[in-house]
């Protein structure tokens, strides 16, 4: 796979551009990898805990994914082996059986064995981890006939196809040696976690950098080709662009570049943009509703949101082109699930304005229907500057928002805990299945505090259903198929509004070679990654 | 010197009322803000319910605001001001590891303010009204209205990425493994920039200050007896005039120091330095109440230090404060 290099005037460019393209003779495997050197990246934040197998999330895989491995990683055709070498799911859907990698060791020396996939699976993932504790709920045992075999064997029908979309970001293998018999979410290996990955964690200075060192005694063939990564902890936005620019930093992955800086610093020479390497990892530019309030529990009053906002406008103006309009809850690049066939609510003002009508809330004297709190979640400013959007697209209906800001902290609360919102802005991730993250989006009976979830008292019988069957569907088609009920049944109902969807951007220096060369590539082991002298 | 560790043993003493009032206030403050540290920390890894009232416990979150304030406070008169949990590391640690950088940023930002702000001051206060006085005074008010963040960004612009002369972050050149001088220089590199976009925004205060002070005294009787005694100008200027107006200036430097804490926060950031301003900011975001409090309680010390220093060099400059601090 290359790398496309797109900076914004060619995708704006379009057919032209992609012409252009085709037609440059791309020297992909023209180079010989260079081994040595370090490799500089901006970090934005320092997660307390750095073990992937407890804390599934991309803020914690950017570091960790270099040092603890999954059973799999995720490539454009489907998945890769890491740990694990193959995986057979059994027709009754009880029972997984991974053959695991022979001759691999922990960065301690000691050797790994189905005894750590056994014990990471059944003490770290299904109790401890946050996605873990859904999708490895059913997981009753893990048997291990031999040191290089696992048996995964589940007390309900589980589909195996949740199972291997789930494999890269939720089945990171923890050393059984240094955790057994400790308080496993206060071990110090979650700080300096050890692992089997390409890279060892060598120190963490905090506020300042981490620092990972080759190891030598990689399973892969050749690989790592570079000495050491370093994390170097750049909390102003701003100042990531600057240190690419002058050399200070190599890479900012995960759009550590704001999008307005994307324009200039693609035409400094030596630095380049790069827009794929994120395609498993979709966030979704969400609008939550609160079903408690009369209001938008009317569904007609919710298509009125719905064709209230310009998705087209909202993608060329927020994301600056980097953004597709969404259609539904499943974002249009997973190969697996999409479906284009559900109902769509195409920008009308006018048709809004009627449908409000209709329902009953007509224009106050003021020109006013009704008031909302708006609360936009202030994780990216593509969120925060969406809540404004927002307010003023809702005042063009009538509707008249108020928007409210918190911190993280505060808004976790207001919405996922208090409920205390009509309309929040959120940007959930879809995880490569719709069961990992994204029915819990609409699925009723959730407890309160749960994050990134239906706090927004919304419940539908018929979707219930379609997700409690597709739980437990085995035939991949079947499986699929419900997804797709689920998705019309979303876009019908609309108990959110599915606006957008993106991937982040990466800048680096032209000197990094082999970046964005998986879909998962900004929390992948880096293991290929090399820089050119 | 022995008099002087007396006399500070006794100023932070009679502080401790204002260190009580700090930290409970801190607290009040932070109980008042909605969140707490598992809502923060769960916004960046999700999770279900269960996992929310397990951390709540395991953190010690589930008990009551007092109980958790009284916690606080036994372990504070242990000397012990307990464990972070944003860090999962004592907070003595994450603050004492930090510390030195703010020191560092801060003492050369203020000598840099007030060495350089003053000297201008008696620049333009030597001769008031002249085109020299005017030309400072509009340019270091213009420095003044300036945001420091915007001022440190445009030093980076121009020093760190055009003329690539200095480094544009960090408090050191990362896992270099130097030592000694080396070390040393290499920090004060890259303290250059940081210190001068702190040390320049308050540099228009002493600068003023002086320069108004100036004014003052030329005004004086004792100024035309020494011009008829036909003392030298410049003399008259550094010896007489300047010093006189100093002593505000010394004033200002104590009152100086906690506002300058709070600019640090925004320097620290821009600038990547790891200091107690930035870990400030992680606090409050991570909704670490007794992090927060520990660095607010080591700031309130090092304001009074410093102002019990300001207060020592006030005595030497005017001994009659000395001779009444004295009798208190």
């Amino acid at each position: 796979m290359t790398i496309l290099n797109i900076s914004r005037r060619g995708l704006l460019g379009g057919a032209a551009a992609a012409g252009a393209l085709a037609a440059l003779p791309i020297p992909a495997f023209a180079q010989q990898a260079r081994r040595g050197g370090r490799l500089v990246v901006a970090a934005d934040s320092e997660p307390r805990n750095l073990n992937p197998a407890i804390v599934a999330s991309n803020g914690v895989f950017f570091v960790s994914s270099k040092v603890v491995e999954p059973l799999a990683e995720a490539t454009f055709d489907g998945l890769e082996g890491r740990l694990a070498t193959a995986w057979e799911g059994s027709a009754d859907g009880l029972s997984v059986t991974f053959t695991l990698r022979e001759g691999v060791n922990w960065h301690d020396g000691r050797p790994f064995t189905s005894a750590d996939v056994a014990f990471s699976a059944l003490e770290v993932w299904k109790k401890l981890q946050n996605l873990g504790r859904v999708v490895f709920k059913d997981l009753e045992a893990v048997d291990t006939p031999d040191d290089h075999t696992a048996i995964f064997r589940f007390a309900r029908p589980t589909p195996f196809q949740l199972i291997r979309n789930a494999l890269p970001a939720l089945t990171a293998v923890v050393p059984r040696h240094l955790y057994e018999g400790t308080d496993i979410a206060a071990n110090p290996a979650n700080t300096a976690p050890i692992g089997t990955g390409p890279f060892r964690f060598a120190e963490h200075k905090a506020g300042e950098y981490y620092r990972l060192t080759r190891n030598e005694a990689y399973w892969g063939k050749g690989v790592p080709y570079l000495d050491e990564i370093i994390y170097r902890v750049l909390p102003d936005r701003a100042a990531a662009a600057g240190a690419i620019e002058a050399d200070e930093i190599q890479l900012a992955a995960f759009s550590a570049v704001p999008l307005a800086d994307l324009d200039r610093i693609s035409k400094v020479p030596g630095v380049e943009v790069v827009t794929t390497g994120y395609e498993a990892l979709t966030y979704q530019l969400v609008v939550e509703i609160n079903h408690r309030r009369k209001e938008l529990a009317d569904l007609n009053v919710r298509r009125a949101i719905a064709r209230a906002i310009d998705k087209d406008f909202v993608v060329k103006t927020i994301f600056l082109g980097y953004a597709v309009a969404a259609t539904g809850p499943v974002p249009k690049n997973d190969a697996q699930f999409y479906t284009a066939d559900v109902p769509q609510y195409a920008f009308d003002l006018a048709k809004a304005n009627a449908l409000l009508d209709e329902a009953g809330y007509a224009r106050g004297a003021n020109g006013k229907r009704f008031a909302l709190k708006l609360l936009p979640a202030p994780y990216f400013n593509e969120t925060r500057q969406f809540g404004d959007y927002l307010r003023q697209a809702l005042a063009e209906v009538g509707i008249d928002a108020t928007i409210v800001n918190n911190d993280a902290a505060a808004h976790q609360k207001a919405v996922y805990t208090d409920h205390d919102f009509d309309i929040a802005v959120a940007p959930p991730v879809f995880r490569g299945d719709p069961a990992i993250s994204t029915t819990i989006l609409v699925q009723s009976g959730i407890p309160d505090g749960v994050p990134f979830s239906n706090q927004g008292g919304y419940a539908n019988a018929e979707i219930d259903a379609v997700i409690e069957k597709a739980a437990g569907t085995l035939d991949e088609t079947a499986r699929i198929g419900l997804y797709h009920d689920f998705q019309k049944l979303v876009a019908t109902d609309l108990p959110l509004i599915n606006v957008a969807e993106w991937g982040f951007t990466t800048v680096k220096r032209s000197s990094v070679k082999n970046v964005a060369n998986n879909p998962r590539w900004a929390v992948s082991n880096w293991a290929d990654v090399w820089l050119d002298a | 010197m022995n008099r002087a560790l007396s006399l500070l043993r006794r100023r932070l003493l009679t502080s401790l009322p204002v260190f009580l009032i700090v930290i409970v206030g801190s607290f009040l403050l932070l109980e008042a803000a909605p969140g707490d540290a598992v809502d923060a920390y769960l916004v960046s890894v999700g999770g279900d319910a269960g996992l929310a009232a397990q951390l709540r416990h395991e953190w010690g979150l589930d008990r009551s605001a007092w109980a958790r304030f009284l916690t606080f406070a036994t372990a504070l008169v242990h000397g012990d001001l307990g464990w972070s949990v944003a860090f999962a590391r004592p907070i003595r640690d994450v603050i004492l590891e930090r510390l030195p950088n703010t020191l560092l940023l801060m003492g050369a930002a203020t000598a840099l303010s007030f060495g350089l702000g003053s000297l201008l001051g008696i620049v333009a206060g030597a001769r008031p009204g002249s085109i020299c006085d005017r030309v400072l005074s509009v340019a270091s008010l213009a420095i003044y209205a300036v945001p420091g963040f915007w001022l440190g960004l445009v030093l980076i612009v121009v020093f760190s990425i055009e003329l690539r002369w200095l480094p544009l972050g960090g408090i050191e050149t990362i896992a270099s493994s130097r030592s000694g001088l080396d070390r040393g220089l290499d920090i004060a590199r890259h303290l250059v920039l940081p210190v001068a976009a702190l040390g320049f925004i308050y540099l228009a205060l002493y600068l003023r200050v002086m320069r108004a002070g100036m004014a003052e005294v030329w005004r004086m009787d004792f100024v035309l007896a020494l011009r008829a005694r036909g003392l030298p100008q410049s003399r008259i200027v550094i010896a007489h005039v300047a010093r006189n107006a100093l002593l505000p200036l010394v004033t200002l430097l104590g009152l100086q120091s906690a506002s300058m804490l709070g600019g640090s926060v925004v320097i620290e950031s821009v600038f990547a330095v790891p200091g107690i301003g930035r870990l400030a900011h992680e606090a409050v975001a991570a909704r670490d109440v007794p992090l927060l409090l520990g660095i607010i309680l080591s700031s309130a010390i090092l304001v009074i230090v410093v102002n019990f220093l300001v207060d020592i060099v006030y005595a030497a400059l005017d001994p009659r404060v000395g001779a009444s601090e004295e009798r208190a």
